[in-house]
Parts: structure tokens; C-alpha cells; sequence
């Protein structure tokens, strides 16, 4: 495909002042696709995002138009839609800037969605510590409630549609979608066993789409230019523009939007976008897509930040989340940090995450402070093993896939960067010392590079 | 006990603001609420003492029991009292690779509280992954986010703190 010239649409507003607020929104043409969508039926609605090959742009890349579509047509109880912006997956951040400087794109895109699912009630999850971003999303609820986008009559349509915000308070794992769903409901974020899948049995029990808050910001796009417009930005098997977020050692850290073709290389390299890396330094390995994504190593960046092509490399495009890691950085300890995420955010629902886990992390501590053993590297795959086995064959041991994020990253840190690992072994120390953390291990003590 | 819990116009605002949040929800699943209902207490006390979340269960018909199993879950509530600043820093890869370790170290020098430990005036802890990797380091201060940070700035930060 490719048929669509590329410009920055999720993006196009961000840094312009009042780029957060109705009217500005509307200046720019904000709510007219919510009209041309009420002109449709329902079903169309779905057939249009079908068409555009939008897909989740949470993590598991999954196509929004079939999500809407598993939603049973029959069911006499409410349908709800809920926004999953428990942004937290390392490396991610961009749902973060959509909701400061754009609500009322993703606002746009709930009233569209709502009203294809005939769901009347939306719940937008944001993560707890978004403190600055639930006062604008709340700020641009009531401006849609004020502007009659929201509430009784949807742009003075037979059609009504509440939106409250609900805000997180600190788990990681309830940006999993079912964990979402039982926070939604009052309960801590333990995910379900599906099926059901919440398209069936969602919230309260009644059927229940999630969608990540840059899935739900794309959807105004798609029929204000057209699904063939919006497909034709991708390739054959995803349609649209893609947020990415970029972070570790570049110059130029920050979130594109960028076509599906560019390639890893690019976008650490070119200047318009990571613009390389500091003076002498060299890339030595990158996470594509968030932390759970497993690491390629620096001969493995000719390919696109694509859900199809970053499969082919036995990884995933993810959340979008690209961490750079440069040569002089420690992959034990990097690793290490990784690891003590998920183990502090494990729910405790599952024994091979919860028990796995913590056991990968203190393993790798004893590997990075030079106390490992052979028979550790050994235990340490194993354990991940026994979480998720590699390469992935679907969903590992646990009940969400938690588990295999955590055990992902350790079984490629580990396998493509062997020798860093043996060497922790058998020189009984960290081979970098007390500097472990590369090319701005200093930053922070004298202040950021230019 | 509502009474001993809250003062006047603290009790009005909680009677006022958890109405307004249970209409958010269906009439039979008042406890859906639980999560904005104790972030409310936590707001008016600066933590969840037992006497409020067991007023919140009662208001929201479930048993004690569950809102402290909600309360323990989520790190951002508080159980125990903490100080009056909770001092989150983000140590994870893109902020390690940024910093975040001398950061922590910094800031448990000078706050003299390691890693996890409170005093009256601060609570110094890890948290996870802020979202802000692009600008890394980072912090937040009670939910205020810090980012870019650098020894300087954040010495700069904590000399404006009321």
C-alpha cells in the first residue's frame, strides 16, 4: 500500500497553542466526522473501520473494526465502551501528549465508536498518576457535555451518550484489558480467564469493548478523509500512521508519528527524528516496542516499527516504545531494571509470574553485583521458561500476558547477549564497573547534553 | 463515626462529591466506585485511615474487607500515613539510562530516608515506569510530574516546596 502520501494526523495539532480545547478543534474540522459518522447506520460505521485497517495501538495490534464487530447484536443488557489509558508500559508515552493536546480527538473517536456499538455509557481509564492529563480529558468532557457532543441528544441526534473519567490508582497491570475492566468495577486489577472475552461478558457483565486512547484518536480520521484514505497511509495489513516513542541513548528522545514503513534505523538515525546518537557512541541493542518486546541487537534495526515486519524478527511493535541502548551500557543491568518492573507489578494472581518473577530479579541482581554462577544462567532461563516459554507460542503459563512480558525481554537479553552474561560469571563483577549506565551516565550530575 | 472522621465542611464535601460519583454508575453496582471514592478520602485526610475506608464501604454497600483489599492493591493509596510529600521517582530502563540511580542516590542523601522509608515530612520511594520516557529522568511530587531532571534542577525543585 502506501498509496496515501503521509502526513501527521494524531500529531498535527500537538504544540500549537489551544490545541487542547473545543474550539480550536473545531476550527480545524474537529466533530464533523462524528456528523458524517451519525449519517451512517451503525453497521457501516463498523464496515468503514473494518475497511481502514486500523489496528489496537495498545500493544497487541488487534483490528479495531473485528474488535467492534465480536459485540453481540442481540444482547438485551447495555454495551459499554471503556478507554484504556493506563498508559505504563516502559518505554510508552504517547498517549500521555494525545491527552494533553488533543482530547477532543480521542473524545471524537469514543462518540463514533459509542454510537456504531450502540453502547451509551463510556468509561475512560486513565492511569492514576496522569494528574495534568485528567484535568484537560475532564476539562474537554464537560466542554462536549457543554457543546451538546455529549449527553441527551448527540449533536441534537436520537442517540444518547454518557463519557465519565475514571482514574487508575498505580497497578501496571490494569492496562491489561480485563484487569481494566474489574478496576472500572471498584475491584483490584486481577485479569480474567477469557473466553469470555469482554466483547461478550465486559463490564458489569455486559458486552464491553477496550480501546487504547490512539486507537479511539485515529477513528475521526477515518471518516473525515475516508477508510480507503486512512488504509492507504499503511500497508496492506494496517492502515493509518503510528505514534512511536522514543527513548535511552539518542539526542532526540521524544514521540513521532510516522509512516509503518520506517524502519528502526531511521528513526534512531535521521535527523528529524532520534538524530543518532552522542559523539563515539554505538547502538548495541533496542527494544521496538515497549518493554515486554524482545530486544534486537544492533544488526537487527533494517526493519519497519510494523506489527507484521517486527514479527518476522520474533519481536513486536507493541506500544511503540523504542528504548536505545548504547555500547557502553550494561545489558545485566538494563535487563535487571526491566525485570523488577514486572516483578513488582506482577498482580500475585498466577504462581509462575507471581513466584517467577521475583526470582528472575534477584538472580540478575546476584549476576550484576558479580556473586552469579554458571548454574544461575541456567536457573535463569529456566525460570523464565517456566513463566513463558521462547520463542512465544501464543499465551505462556498465566492467565494475562503479564507473564510473558516479563519473561520475554530475559529470554532474548539473554540469548542474543550471552557473553556479556558468562563474562558477569566469570570475571565476578560487572564488566563496566560502576558506570553500567553508558552514554549518560553523567547526564543527570552535569546537566543535559545539547 | 462519620463525625470524629471528618469536620463539617469535610463531611459535606464527601457527601456531596460521592453522590455525584456514584451517579456515575448503575444503581445495583454502587461499588464501582471504590477506586474514586477512596481516592476522595485520601484527598480530604492525605491518606485512607480505617475508620474512612470503612465509611466508604458502608456507603458503598460492600464489606470492610474489600476496600482494604482495594486500598492494598494500587500503590498510590495510602494505607499508613505518609509524609506530607510522597516522592515518586521512575528508575526504570529509559530513566536508568538517564540518570535515575544517582538521582535516587541523590535524593536519599538528602532527604536521609532510603528507598521506601518515610519520615513526616517525605516519603521517598521507586515507582514504576511514569510514562515520560522521552524526557527523562523523572518524579513526581504528591502527582506533580517533575521530567529532565538533573542534580541542579531537582535541588531547585525541593527548595520551592511549601
Amino acid at each position: 500500500m502506501f498509496t496515501t502520501p503521509f502526513e501527521k494526523i494524531i500529531t498535527r495539532a500537538w504544540g500549537k497553542p489551544g490545541s487542547h480545547s473545543l474550539e480550536t478543534y473545531q476550527a480545524a474540522g474537529g466533530y464533523q466526522a462524528l456528523e458524517k459518522a451519525l449519517e451512517m447506520a451503525p453497521a457501516q460505521v463498523i464496515d468503514e473501520v473494518k475497511k481502514s485497517n486500523l489496528r489496537g495501538r495498545g500493544g497487541a495490534g488487534f483490528p479495531t473494526g473485528m474488535k467492534w464487530s465480536f459485540v453481540p447484536k442481540d444482547n438485551p443488557k447495555p454495551k459499554y465502551l471503556c478507554v484504556n489509558g493506563d498508559e505504563s508500559e516502559p518505554g510508552t508515552f504517547k498517549d500521555r501528549y494525545i491527552l494533553e493536546h488533543d482530547p477532543h480527538m480521542m473524545l471524537e473517536g469514543i462518540a463514533i465508536t459509542c454510537y456504531a456499538l450502540d453502547a451509551h455509557v463510556c468509561y475512560v481509564y486513565l492511569r492514576g498518576e496522569f494528574k495534568h492529563q485528567a484535568e484537560r480529558t475532564q476539562a474537554a468532557i464537560d466542554e462536549a457535555y457543554k457543546a451538546g457532543i455529549f449527553g441527551k441528544k448527540v449533536l441534537g441526534r436520537d442517540f444518547s451518550l454518557d463519557c465519565y473519567l475514571v482514574r487508575g490508582a498505580g497497578a501496571y497491570i490494569c492496562g491489561e484489558e480485563t484487569a481494566l475492566l474489574e478496576s472500572v468495577e471498584g475491584k483490584k486489577g486481577w485479569p480474567r480467564l477469557k473466553p469470555p472475552f469482554p466483547a461478550v461478558v465486559g463490564l458489569f457483565g455486559a458486552p464491553t469493548v477496550v480501546n487504547n486512547v490512539e486507537t479511539l484518536a485515529s477513528v475521526p480520521h477515518i471518516f473525515q478523509r475516508g477508510a480507503g484514505w486512512y488504509a492507504g497511509l499503511g500497508t496492506d495489513k494496517s492502515g493509518g500512521t503510528r505514534l512511536v516513542c522514543l527513548s535511552g541513548t539518542v539526542k532526540k528522545p521524544g514521540v513521532y508519528e510516522v509512516p509503518l514503513n520506517l524502519t528502526v534505523k531511521d528513526l534512531i538515525f535521521k535527523p528529524e527524528y532520534g538524530n543518532g546518537l552522542p559523539a563515539g557512541r554505538k547502538v548495541k541493542a533496542v527494544i521496538p516496542g515497549g518493554s515486554s518486546a524482545p530486544v534486537l541487537t544492533a544488526d537487527e534495526l533494517d526493519v519497519a516499527l510494523e506489527f507484521e515486519a517486527l514479527k518476522t524478527k520474533q519481536t513486536m511493535a507493541g506500544s511503540g516504545g523504542v528504548v536505545v541502548m548504547d555500547e557502553s551500557a550494561c545489558m545485566v543491568r538494563c535487563l535487571w531494571r526491566v525485570a523488577r518492573f514486572y516483578a513488582e507489578e506482577s498482580c500475585g494472581q498466577c504462581t509462575p509470574c507471581r513466584e517467577g518473577t521475583p526470582w528472575q530479579t534477584r538472580l540478575l541482581r546476584k549476576i550484576e553485583e558479580g556473586r552469579g554462577t554458571h548454574e544461575d544462567l541456567e536457573t535463569l532461563v529456566h525460570v523464565a521458561s517456566s513463566i513463558a516459554p521462547y520463542p512465544p507460542i501464543g499465551l505462556g503459563n498465566t492467565i494475562c500476558a503479564l507473564g510473558d512480558a516479563a519473561a520475554l525481554p530475559t529470554h532474548s537479553f539473554f540469548q542474543k547477549f550471552k557473553d556479556e552474561f558468562i563474562a558477569h560469571v566469570e570475571q565476578k563483577k560487572c564488566p563496566l564497573g560502576d558506570k553500567p549506565w553508558g552514554a549518560f551516565q553523567d547526564a543527570y550530575n552535569k546537566g543535559l547534553p545539547q | 463515626m462519620g463525625n470524629a472522621l471528618f469536620s463539617p465542611d469535610e463531611q459535606k464535601t464527601f457527601d456531596t462529591k460521592l453522590a455525584e460519583l456514584l451517579s456515575h454508575y448503575p444503581d445495583d453496582r454502587k461499588s464501582a466506585a471504590m477506586l474514586p471514592a477512596l481516592r476522595l478520602l485520601q484527598e480530604l485526610k492525605g491518606w485512607l485511615p480505617p475508620d474512612g475506608m470503612e465509611l466508604v464501604a458502608r456507603r458503598l454497600e460492600v464489606t470492610p474487607a474489600r476496600a482494604y483489599e482495594v486500598a492494598t492493591f494500587y500503590v498510590m493509596f495510602h494505607t499508613k500515613k505518609p509524609g506530607k510529600y510522597t516522592v515518586d521517582v521512575c528508575t526504570n530502563l529509559s530513566c536508568a539510562l538517564w540518570g535515575a540511580e544517582d538521582l535516587l542516590a541523590h535524593l536519599e542523601q538528602k532527604l536521609q530516608l532510603k528507598s521506601g522509608e518515610m519520615n513526616d515530612t517525605f516519603f521517598l520511594r521507586e515507582t514504576e515506569c511514569l510514562a515520560s520516557c522521552g524526557t527523562a529522568p523523572c518524579l513526581q511530587i504528591n502527582e506533580d510530574h517533575h521530567e529532565n531532571l538533573t542534580r541542579k534542577k531537582v535541588d531547585e525543585i525541593f527548595s520551592r516546596l511549601p
